[in-house]
C-alpha cells in the first residue's frame, strides 16, 4: 500500500541524490593512486575539501595567500592562473613550489595531504561541485576563540566603557 | 555504605571492571567519593520503591473481587483515593528528600574544592588531549599531551576548552565529566588522596575516533611528581649516534616536523601532540594502543588502520627509516 | 438559487438503506488513485500504521548491527565512519520516523470513533501530512543506502554538526527530515486538537471523554508549542552550513550552546509526546479488561496535564555537564524529580484499578504488566539522572542508553504493542491469534531487559556511549555480549509478534464489533469500522457508553454529502454541521511541490524561490472554496 508509493518517490530522489557517492565517501585507507585518478578523487569529496580546508590552517598558507584574497602570493579565488588550475597542477605547485616565491611542501606534509590541499584551493575560485562545499567561508582556527571577557580585555575596555562605546555606536547609528 | 552497593552489585552482576581504572564506582577521588555515597543513597532509596511497587502490582494481580461491572464499591473508593493522596505526598517528600541530598553533595564537592590549587589546561582536539601546566614561576609551564599527571593529595584546577568540537573529560575514578565547549571555558577539579593509574576517556561525541580518545591519568606522590614534572621540564638531548641519530634526523627532516613539536629540535609543529618526552608515556595515540616499539611502529606505519580518520598522515618512509624513527621517540624519556 | 431539499439520515431512512447511501458518500474510490485521494481518516491512520512500523523494522536492522559490533572488543565489522551513520539513523529513524508517528497513526485511525464522530477536523490536512512524512523519511534513508546518512548523533550537536567539521550534505538531509515530520506532526496535531474540542459526540463532556482523548490532547497541544522550536533551530543549522550565518559559530559570536537549549527544549518535551498516548493505551486497556471505569479519572487526566506542561521545564537536565551555573541547575533537577510524581500517580491508579476490578489476563493486559515492570526501573533510574552530580558521571554513558530505552521501549512500546492486540479486531475485522501474541510477549519482555540492563553496568564501569568499539581488556566484554544475545533474541520476539498480525490479517479468527467487552464508542462500530464509522451520530451520557444500559442517537445529518457534528468545547452541545472534504489528490501534489522544494533546497537557496511557485498552485487549487449549499444550520434531532 505505502510500497508502491515509496517506489514512485525512489527514482526522483534517487536522480538528486545518486551524485552523492563520489562527494560523501570517506577513504581511510590510503591507497596510493596515480595522478589523474587521484585527482578526480578527490576534486569533488567534501571530505577532503574539509581536510584541505584544515590544512590550509595549519599550514599557514594565509600568511601569504591570505584567505583566498592574496597578499603577499597571489589571489586564490579568482580566474587567473600563472601556473595552471587543475588538480594536478594545484599538487605540484604545492609540492614542488613555483618561481616568485611559492616554498616546496613536498617532505614537509605528505603528498595526499598535497592533494587534499589542492582541493580545497581550487574549491575557493569554485572550480568544484557546489554540494560537496561548506556553505560557510570558515577555516577551523588553531587558536581559540575568546571568551566575552577576554574580549573585552583584547580590546582593552571595562564593562563600562563597553557600554557606553555600544550606547553611542547607537546614537551614530552605527550600531546593531 | 559503598561496600554494600558495590557487593550488591557484584552480586546481581559479576561485575569485575567495577574494580577497574576507568570506573565510576570506585570513588577515589574527592568528587566521585562525594558522587558514590549519593549514588548509594539513591539506590537504597529506589530499589526498594522499586520493589514496593512490584509487590503491589502483584498482589492486585492475584485478587479477585466480585463487583458490578463498571463501579467500585463506595467506601472502597474512599479508602483507595486516601492512599492515593498518600502516595502522592510521599513521592514527593522523598524525591524532595533526594533533591536536598543531591544539593549537599554539590555543597560538599564545591567546598572541598576550593582553595589553592595547582592549574592545568586540558584542551580537547580532535582526536587527541592537549595538557599544558601552568606555574606561577616564569618559564616553568609544561607542555605534554595524551597523558595527565597530577600530585596525590593536592587540589588541582583543571580548565577546559576546546578549538574545534565539543569534548567531555570523564575520569570517572576521579571525577564528574565537564564538557569542553568551543567558545566556553568550564573546569574540574581533582582531589584525590592515594596515588594511582587511571584511564579517562572522552564522553561527548566528537566524530570518527570519538571511540579511541582516552586519557591516561597518573596520580603520584608529590615527590614522584615534582621528579615528573622536572623531568618533563629538561629538553631531551640530541642524540649522538646510532639508530636514534637516524631517527631524530628523519624526524626533524620528514613531515613529522612541520606537525610536531619537540623542545630543543627544529621541530616545532604546533597542531599535533607534544612529542618532547614521548617515551615515558603509556599509551600512543591518547589510548589507542600501548607505547611499546612495536605498536608504535605499527602507528607510523600506516595510521589510518589503527585510528580510521585521524589527521595524521601515512608518511612515506621504509622500514628502517621507520625504525629509526621508533628508536628515537623511545630514546625520549 | 433553488432550494434543495437534503437526504438526512433520520427516522425515515435507516438500516441497509442508509449504509447504502452513506457508504457510497463516504467510501473512497477503488484503486490507486482512489487510495491516493483518499482523506478518510481510517486510510490515513492505516498507513501511518504500516509505515512507521516500516521504520520500526530498519531502525531494529540498524541496531542489531551495532549490537553486532559491539557484541566483542575492537570487533572490525563495522568502521567508524559507517558506524557513526548508523547509530545516527537509529536514534533519528527511532525518535522522528517511528515513536511520534505510530502515536499519532493510532490516534488518527481511533479518535474520531472513540470520539463518535465521522472524520478528523482538516482531513486533506491529515492526507497532506502523510505524504509529507513518508517523503521526509524516504529522502533519509535513500540518503543513507547512498552513503549521505547523517552522522552527528540523533542530535545534531554544533559545532561537530556545523559545515567545518561535517563536510558534505550528510547533516543538512537530518535537517531537512526534521523539517519534513515537524511539518506533518504540526499538521496531526493541529487536526487532532481541533477534532477533540470541537468534533466529540454530543453529550461526551470533556470529564467523559475517554483518557486516551486526554492524552491526545496534551500530546498535541504540546507538539505545538514543541516542534516549532525545533524547526527554527535546524533550520539555523542549515543556514549556518549552506548559507553563511553565524547562529552557532563561536568565532563570530555565536554560541555553540544555544544549540543545546534550542534543541533540548524541543527534545524534552518530545520524549513525553511519546510516552503520554501510551499511557492512554494503557488506561484504555486496564478499563477494558478490569471492568470498570479507571480508578481516580480525575487525577489520571490532571496526571496527563501536569506532565505535559511540567515537561516543558527540564530540558537543562541534558546539559549537566556543559558547565552552566550550578545554582540554575538545582532548579531542574527539582522539576525533573518533580514530573515522576504525576507518572507515579498514573501508575497507582492504574494498579489500583486491577485491584479493584475483575482483571482478565488477555494478550494486551500482559503488555501493560510488562509496561509496569518495565517502565517504573526506568523512571527511577530517571529520578537518579535528573541528580546533578549523578548525571555528571553516567551522563553520556550507557546506563543513559539503558535508561531511555527502559522508557521508550517499556513505556511507549510495550503498550503500543499491546494496543495494536487490543485494537486490531477493529482495524481490521479479525483477532489476533492469543497463543503466538503470548509467546511473542515471553520472549521480548525477558529478551528486552537481558539487552538493556548489563547497560546500567557498563555505563557506571566506565563506558561510553557513541563509540564504535571498545578496547579489550576494559572487562566491558561479558556483558556487551549478553547484551547482544539479548537484542536478537528481543528482535525475534518482535519478529513473532509482527508475523502474528501479518498471519492473522488473512486468517485470524473473525471479530464481532465488541470483541472484549469493552466500554467505548469505538466499539459500537462494525469491526473494521463501515467508511462512514456511525449511521447515527451516538449521543454520551456517561463515561463509559457502552456499558449504559441506553444507547441514544442523533439524527438530521446529511446522507449524500459528507458532514461531521460539531458541538461545544465543554459541554458538547450540539453546535453546527460542519462540510468534510471529498476526496481530493491536492493534498498529495501539494506535498510532493513540498518535498521537491524542501529536497532541492539543501542543494541551492533558489529552490525555495523557485519551488514555492508549484507549491503555491497546490495550495490555492486546495483551498479553492467549493460550493456545498447552505452550511452551518443548528441541528434538529
Amino acid at each position: 500500500m505505502s510500497l508502491p508509493c515509496r517506489v514512485s518517490l525512489l527514482p526522483l530522489a534517487a536522480l538528486t541524490l545518486l551524485a552523492a557517492c563520489g562527494r560523501e565517501t570517506r577513504d581511510f585507507s590510503n591507497k596510493m593512486m596515480d595522478s589523474p585518478h587521484r585527482g578526480a578523487k578527490f576534486a569533488g569529496n567534501a571530505w577532503r575539501i574539509s581536510n584541505g580546508a584544515r590544512l590550509f590552517v595549519w599550514m599557514n598558507c594565509a600568511g601569504c595567500h591570505s584567505h583566498g584574497g592574496g597578499g603577499m602570493g597571489p589571489p586564490l579565488m579568482d580566474a587567473k592562473w600563472r601556473y595552471g588550475s587543475s588538480m594536478s597542477h594545484v599538487a605540484y605547485t604545492i609540492l614542488n613550489g613555483r618561481p616568485g616565491g611559492m616554498p616546496a611542501f613536498r617532505g614537509k606534509i605528505t603528498e595526499d595531504q598535497a592533494w587534499e590541499l589542492a582541493a580545497y584551493v581550487r574549491s575557493m575560485s569554485a572550480r568544484t561541485r557546489r554540494d560537496a562545499l561548506s556553505g560557510r567561508a570558515d577555516e577551523p582556527a588553531n587558536v581559540e576563540p575568546l571568551p566575552l571577557e577576554k574580549r573585552r580585555r583584547a580590546r582593552a575596555v571595562t564593562p563600562e566603557q563597553d557600554a557606553a562605546q555600544k550606547e553611542s555606536s547607537k546614537i551614530e547609528g552605527t550600531g546593531p | 555504605m559503598r561496600r554494600g552497593a558495590v557487593l550488591l552489585v557484584m552480586a546481581l552482576g559479576g561485575c569485575s571492571a567495577l574494580y577497574g581504572p576507568q570506573s565510576s564506582a570506585m570513588g577515589q577521588g574527592m568528587e566521585s567519593a562525594h558522587i558514590g555515597n549519593l549514588f548509594d543513597l539513591f539506590l537504597w532509596v529506589t530499589v526498594p520503591i522499586y520493589l514496593g511497587v512490584m509487590v503491589f502490582l502483584a498482589l492486585a494481580m492475584r485478587r479477585r473481587q466480585a463487583m458490578v461491572q463498571g463501579a467500585a464499591r463506595p467506601e472502597q473508593e474512599a479508602g483507595w483515593r486516601l492512599g492515593l493522596v498518600l502516595f502522592a505526598v510521599t513521592s514527593a517528600l522523598i524525591l524532595f528528600g533526594l533533591s536536598v541530598a543531591t544539593w549537599f553533595t554539590d555543597r560538599a564537592i564545591a567546598r572541598a574544592g576550593a582553595g589553592p590549587a595547582l592549574s592545568v589546561e586540558v584542551i580537547g582536539h580532535q582526536w587527541w588531549w592537549e595538557v599544558r601546566y601552568h606555574d606561577p614561576v616564569a618559564g616553568r609551564e609544561l607542555r605534554t599531551a595524551n597523558e595527565l599527571v597530577i600530585p596525590a593529595g593536592a587540589t588541582v584546577k583543571v580548565s577546559l576548552s576546546s578549538p574545534d568540537v565539543i569534548h567531555s573529560l570523564w575520569i570517572p575514578n576521579l571525577a564528574g565529566k565537564q564538557d569542553l565547549i568551543p567558545g566556553r571555558t568550564s573546569d574540574v577539579v581533582l582531589k584525590v588522596p592515594k596515588p594511582g593509574e587511571f584511564r579517562a576517556q572522552c564522553a561527548e561525541f566528537c566524530g570518527l575516533q570519538h571511540a579511541q580518545m582516552a586519557l591516561p591519568v597518573s596520580v603520584r606522590a608529590p615527590g614522584g611528581f615534582a621528579k615528573w614534572y622536572n623531568a618533563g621540564l629538561a629538553t631531551p638531548p640530541v642524540p649522538g649516534g646510532g639508530p636514534e641519530f637516524a631517527g631524530y634526523s628523519l624526524f626533524t627532516g620528514r613531515q613529522c616536523a612541520s606537525c610536531h613539536n619537540i623542545a630543543g629540535t627544529p621541530a616545532s609543529g604546533q597542531v599535533a601532540p607534544d612529542l618532547t618526552h614521548f617515551g615515558s608515556r603509556t599509551t600512543i595515540a591518547s589510548g589507542a594502543l600501548p607505547n611499546t616499539a612495536a605498536s608504535l611502529e605499527r602507528w607510523i606505519a600506516d595510521p589510518q588502520r589503527v585510528k580510521p580518520g585521524t589527521q595524521m598522515p601515512q608518511v612515506p618512509l621504509s622500514p628502517e627509516e621507520r625504525a629509526a624513527v621508533v628508536a628515537y621517540l623511545e630514546s625520549l624519556k | 438559487m433553488s432550494e434543495r431539499t437534503y437526504l438526512r439520515d433520520g427516522p425515515d431512512l435507516t438500516g441497509a438503506a442508509l449504509h447504502d447511501k452513506l457508504a457510497r458518500t463516504c467510501g473512497d474510490r477503488p484503486g490507486f488513485w482512489g487510495w491516493a485521494a483518499s482523506v478518510d481518516h481510517k486510510s490515513i491512520g492505516r498507513r501511518y500504521l504500516v509505515t512507521a512500523f516500516v521504520f520500526l523494522a530498519l531502525g531494529g536492522v540498524l541496531a542489531l548491527a551495532m549490537r553486532l559490533q559491539l557484541s566483542g572488543p575492537q570487533k572490525a565489522l563495522i568502521g567508524p565512519d559507517r558506524y557513526n551513520q548508523i547509530f545516527t539513523m537509529h536514534g533519528t529513524t527511532m525518535m522522528f520516523l517511528f515513536a511520534v508517528p505510530v502515536m499519532d497513526a493510532v490516534a488518527i485511525y481511533l479518535l474520531p470513533l472513540m470520539l463518535g464522530t465521522r472524520n478528523l477536523a482538516f482531513p486533506r490536512l491529515n492526507a497532506f501530512s502523510w505524504w509529507m512524512y513518508v517523503a521526509g523519511g524516504s529522502m533519509l534513508w535513500i540518503a543513507f543506502v547512498l552513503n549521505a546518512g547523517p552522522d552527528a548523533g540523533w542530535f545534531s550537536y554544533v559545532p561537530l554538526a556545523g559545515p567545518e567539521f561535517s563536510p558534505g550534505k550528510r547533516v543538512d538531509f537530518w535537517a531537512q527530515m526534521v523539517t519534513f515530520t515537524e511539518v506533518a506532526a504540526l499538521a496531526v496535531a493541529v487536526s487532532i486538537t481541533a477534532t477533540i474540542l470541537k468534533a466529540r459526540a454530543p453529550g461526551m463532556t470533556l470529564a467523559r471523554m475517554p483518557v486516551f482523548a486526554w492524552s491526545m490532547l496534551v500530546v498535541s497541544l504540546m507538539v505545538i508549542f514543541s516542534m516549532p522550536s525545533i524547526a527554527l533551530t535546524s533550520a539555523m543549522l542549515m543556514a549556518d552550513r549552506m548559507v553563511g550565518t553565524q547562529f552557532f559559530n563561536p568565532y563570530e559570536y555565536g554560541d555553540a550552546l544555544l544549540w543545546q537549549h534550542l534543541f533540548w527544549f524541543f527534545g524534552h518535551p518530545e520524549v513525553y509526546i511519546i510516552f503520554l498516548p501510551a499511557t492512554g493505551f494503557v488506561s484504555e486497556i486496564v478499563q477494558a479488561f478490569t471492568g470498570r471505569q479507571v480508578f481516580g479519572h480525575t487525577a489520571v487526566v490532571l496526571s496527563l496535564v501536569a506532565t505535559g506542561l511540567l515537561a516543558f521545564g527540564l530540558w537543562v537536565h541534558h546539559m549537566f555537564a556543559t558547565g552552566l551555573p550550578r545554582m540554575g541547575y538545582a532548579f531542574y533537577t527539582a522539576a525533573s524529580m518533580a514530573v515522576a510524581v504525576p507518572s507515579g500517580i498514573q501508575i497507582f491508579c492504574w494498579i489500583a484499578t486491577i485491584w479493584t476490578g475483575r482483571p482478565r489476563y488477555r494478550l494486551p493486559m500482559l503488555w501493560v504488566v510488562g509496561f509496569i515492570v518495565t517502565f517504573v526501573a526506568g523512571g527511577l533510574t530517571g529520578v537518579m539522572l535528573a541528580s546533578v552530580p549523578l548525571d555528571l558521571q553516567v551522563h553520556d554513558t550507557y546506563f543513559v542508553v539503558a535508561h531511555f530505552h527502559y522508557v521508550l521501549i517499556g513505556g511507549a512500546v510495550f503498550p503500543l504493542l499491546g494496543a495494536v492486540v487490543y485494537w486490531f479486531p477493529k482495524f481490521t475485522g479479525r483477532m489476533m491469534d492469543e497463543r503466538w501474541g503470548k509467546l511473542a510477549f515471553w520472549i521480548a519482555l525477558p529478551a528486552f531487559h537481558l539487552t538493556f540492563f548489563p547497560m546500567h553496568y557498563l555505563g557506571i564501569m566506565g563506558m561510553p556511549r557513541r563509540v564504535y568499539t571498545y578496547p579489550a581488556g576494559m572487562g566491558w566484554d561479558t556483558l556487551n555480549l549478553i547484551s547482544s544475545i539479548g537484542a536478537f533474541l528481543f528482535a525475534g520476539g518482535v519478529m513473532v509478534f509482527v508475523g502474528n498480525a501479518l498471519w492473522s490479517l488473512k486468517r485470524g479468527e473473525a471479530a464481532p464489533a465488541d470483541p472484549w467487552t469493552a466500554h467505548g464508542l469505538e466499539w459500537t462500530t462494525s469491526s473494521p469500522p463501515a467508511p462512514y464509522n456511525f449511521a447515527h451520530i451516538p449521543v454520551v451520557t456517561s463515561a463509559t457508553p457502552l456499558w449504559d444500559p441506553e444507547r441514544p442517537v442523533t439524527r438530521g445529518l446529511r446522507v449524500e454529502d459528507r458532514e461531521v457534528l460539531l458541538t461545544t468545547v465543554f459541554e458538547a452541545r450540539p453546535d453546527l454541521r460542519e462540510p468534510s472534504p471529498m476526496p481530493t489528490l491536492w493534498p498529495m501534489i501539494a506535498a510532493l511541490a513540498t518535498t521537491v522544494l524542501f529536497v532541492c533546497s539543501i542543494f541551492t537557496p533558489w529552490a525555495i524561490v523557485i519551488g514555492s511557485v508549484p507549491v503555491g498552485v497546490a495550495l490555492i487549487a486546495w483551498f479553492w472554496p467549493k460550493d456545498r449549499g447552505p452550511e452551518g444550520e443548528p441541528v434538529v434531532d
